[in-house]
């Protein structure tokens, strides 16, 4: 009897726990109902502290709740990619990584928004680079899969106090013959690091990434080959043979190979985090990070420099060739609108809002980097803080990695093959660029 | 009403034995276990014969054991299984040097003892990847404190590949001695203190007692921590990924191909291959343990 008790209180238990989530679920869709939300997921950071905030907007026009869920950048891209494997439809939209656009839409992850980017003429709205890098796929194809949301590329900041003091100005005109100033190339960037550099007096001459853990050295590299002439490949026909492993591509990686002999002790590791922390710390008198990242270096609660502290874009190079070529590495992400969510109509809604160029504008004040053209070139923009004039003159020359659905694979085999010589010290930079070369052919042509 | 009950419950109970009785209370847990836990298991054992990537729409395809013999001829493999096995030594072995030698000096009775070994214990209370990141600043040379305190100059221990493998090592030992201790702690209260009172009789030295007392009574509970550290040990992951990352300058040890293999480049049937490998050598590692584990308690 005690048996059949037990049991029975068991089973009532059990019973009333499922009645009760049943009911909970219920209440949760009938407050939905009255109360309408959209989930959006991005990775944890300022800028999507800012989505949020600039969202209030959107609920007070619609009355449509906005919830900006954040995931540390560590598992952002996992997260992401498990929950479009499961079919999830826990978020109505993705603002996510460029490179992965390529995947998501061929996955059907994406919803299309060719579409919609026509019909509000997105194209000519946002400047060219965002719109080949967040939005279109495959390259040139005039398939949409996302807008630009948040742009973002490699930018410099560096100590304009250290440049600007006498001794250091009479010193390095001694020596090299020209103004101590912002580098106008790539030469003059070498010249002022090596000027810089004094370990024995724990200062360095350059702080650049050095982590190929995932993407970081491998888009240092790429701007580097790109300004020296070179390629990462055909993105269209998925050509890498003879564009990537060139004298142009490998004349870009010694050049970074040159300036990392620069760099801090422990850089082999380097991402954005440790690239602003030597710059804080007072030991570098120039930085090279995602424009996402600088605002930390202009604040006086985080950086004691920060009065001192001015920014630059990624300066030009004349080739081999006699062409002056300007590039910057993208990063930054695109909104997509995700197939399995059941809210795709208000998801859309908030497009069409976010598009405005009053959201826009708006946007780019409270600290997003706005990819619209009318944005980038207001004075109200670029008068609302220091980096924003060579972040609006960077957004004109950045580039992307491959959005290729195989990317995973190809950075992987780039930040093995190129680090290996940059930061191990192996090999030659021919040598590095042939086999990333081959390794790249045999993925995309598989 | 309370008839109706009798002659219901009745038949019920005279033909529920305990056995059914039992089972039915574990049903839901057994039920558990195969949807979150068997399943996945034996699924990725299906997945690690074929060529798949979760991340793509496309479904496995079978390709008999081409997995299993591309890692086991690729020589990076091996290399990261060496790295991986001289980690294990070297960790484990200081954390049970180090565990146990902490457990015999708080065997004295001294004020504040307490406090001590709950102090001890703190750093097994951390989160692994906290731990790998606050030793990852502390031996930055830059700004960390680690060299400066030992007067190292700027040794780069996190980043250069000829030492990182040290400093996870350091990393591991100090979170992870702690356990080891109260283990042996564990075991020494539990060392009859007649059998110590009969040796000083003998006037059996210090070192004849530790031999002969103190190491064979606690072997059992020191196998035990041996076992779950060498376990741990083998498959660790949080401790370098805070440290180095899971760059080309990161020691190159198992778990990180691991997750390189199935969550960077998704190669889901690769990675669960290379899961596989590495579980059963931890098994069969843990076998010879535990063997060894069973044959000193029978001593006993």
């Amino acid at each position: 009897m005690k048996k059949v008790l037990l049991l029975a209180l068991a089973l009532a238990l059990a019973l009333v726990f499922s009645v009760s989530f049943i009911f909970a679920g219920g209440a949760q869709e009938s407050a939905a109902d009255e109360d309408q939300f959209i989930t959006i997921h991005w990775a944890q950071w300022a800028p999507a502290d800012y989505l949020q905030k600039l969202s209030e907007g959107f609920t007070a026009e619609t009355g449509i709740k906005v919830i900006v869920e954040q995931t540390p950048w560590e598992t952002f891209v996992q997260k992401y990619n498990v929950e479009m494997i499961a079919r999830s439809d826990a978020w109505d939209i993705i603002v996510g990584d460029s490179q992965d656009l390529g995947n998501m839409a061929d996955s059907g992850h994406y919803v299309d928004l060719t579409k919609f980017f026509n019909d509000n003429g997105l194209k000519n709205k946002f400047t060219e680079s965002s719109v080949a890098a967040y939005a279109e796929y495959p390259a040139k194809s005039g398939k949409y899969w996302g807008i630009p949301a948040e742009g973002d590329c490699l930018g410099w900041a560096y100590r304009k106090d250290l440049f600007e003091k006498p001794e250091n100005a009479a010193a390095f005109k001694a020596k090299y013959g020209y103004k101590l100033d912002v580098p106008k190339n790539w030469d003059e960037m070498l010249d002022i690091a090596e000027f810089f550099h004094d370990p024995d007096n724990g200062f360095y001459g350059i702080s650049i990434y050095g982590d190929n853990g995932y993407d970081s050295l491998v888009m240092f590299a790429e701007q580097m080959i790109w300004t020296y002439g070179g390629d990462l490949g055909d993105y269209a026909t998925g050509q890498v043979l003879g564009i990537l492993n060139t004298p142009e591509s490998a004349a870009g990686l010694k050049r970074y190979k040159e300036l990392f002999q620069f760099v801090p002790p422990a850089f082999n590791d380097a991402f954005f985090v440790k690239a602003n922390d030597a710059f804080t710390a007072g030991i570098v008198p120039m930085t090279c990070n995602y424009y996402a990242f600088l605002p930390a270096l202009a604040n006086n609660a985080t950086n004691p420099y920060a009065d001192g502290t001015d920014y630059f874009a990624c300066p030009p190079q004349k080739g081999a060739d006699g062409i002056i070529r300007q590039y910057s590495a993208l990063g930054g992400q695109g909104a997509s609108v995700i197939t399995y969510s059941k809210k795709k109509d208000l998801a859309m809604k908030w497009m069409e809002w976010f598009i405005r160029d009053d959201v826009q504008m708006e946007w780019a004040r409270i600290g997003g980097y706005s990819c619209s053209k009318t944005v980038l070139d207001s004075d109200t923009f670029l008068n609302a803080a220091p980096y924003n004039p060579a972040f609006a003159e960077s957004l004109n020359i950045m580039k992307d990695f491959w959005s290729h659905p195989d990317y995973g694979e190809l950075m992987e085999i780039a930040a093995r093959t190129l680090g290996n010589y940059i930061i191990r010290d192996n090999g030659t930079a021919e040598e590095a660029l042939q086999a990333c070369a081959e390794e790249w052919d045999a993925v995309i042509n598989k | 009403m309370k008839k109706t009950m009798n002659n219901l419950s009745g038949p019920l109970n005279r033909q529920m034995s305990d056995t059914v009785f039992v089972r039915l209370c574990i049903l839901p847990v057994i039920i558990l276990l195969i949807v979150i836990n068997i399943f996945p298991l034996f699924y990725s054992l299906i997945l690690s014969f074929t060529e798949y990537s979760a991340r793509k729409a496309f479904s496995p395809e079978f390709i008999g054991n081409a997995n299993y013999r591309d890692l086991l001829t690729d020589p990076t493999v091996w290399v990261r299984f060496v790295t991986t096995a001289k980690y294990v030594v070297m960790s484990v072995a200081g954390e049970m040097i180090l565990g146990f030698s902490i457990a015999l000096l708080l065997q004295e009775k001294f004020r504040g003892r307490g406090v001590l070994q709950t102090l001890l214990v703190l750093p097994m209370t951390m989160s692994p990847v906290i731990v790998g990141l606050m030793w990852k600043l502390f031996m930055d040379p830059n700004w960390g404190m680690f060299n400066y305190l030992l007067g190292l100059g700027r040794i780069d221990w996190a980043s250069n590949p000829d030492i990182n493998l040290y400093a996870i090592v350091i990393a591991d030992i100090w979170m992870w001695t702690p356990f080891v201790m109260l283990l042996s702690i564990a075991g020494l209260s539990a060392v009859p203190q007649s059998l110590y009172e009969a040796a000083e009789i003998d006037r059996a030295s210090w070192w004849f007692k530790f031999t002969r007392i103190t190491l064979p009574m606690v072997s059992p509970l020191l196998m035990i921590a041996l076992i779950f550290r060498v376990m741990e040990a083998f498959k660790v992951f949080d401790v370098p990924m805070g440290i180095s990352g899971t760059g080309s300058s990161a020691p190159p040890l198992i778990a990180m191909k691991l997750y390189k293999d199935t969550f960077l480049t998704w190669k889901t049937g690769y990675g669960s291959a290379l899961g596989y490998i590495v579980l059963l050598i931890v098994i069969a590692i843990t076998s010879i343990f535990v063997k060894y584990l069973n044959k000193a308690k029978q001593e006993d």
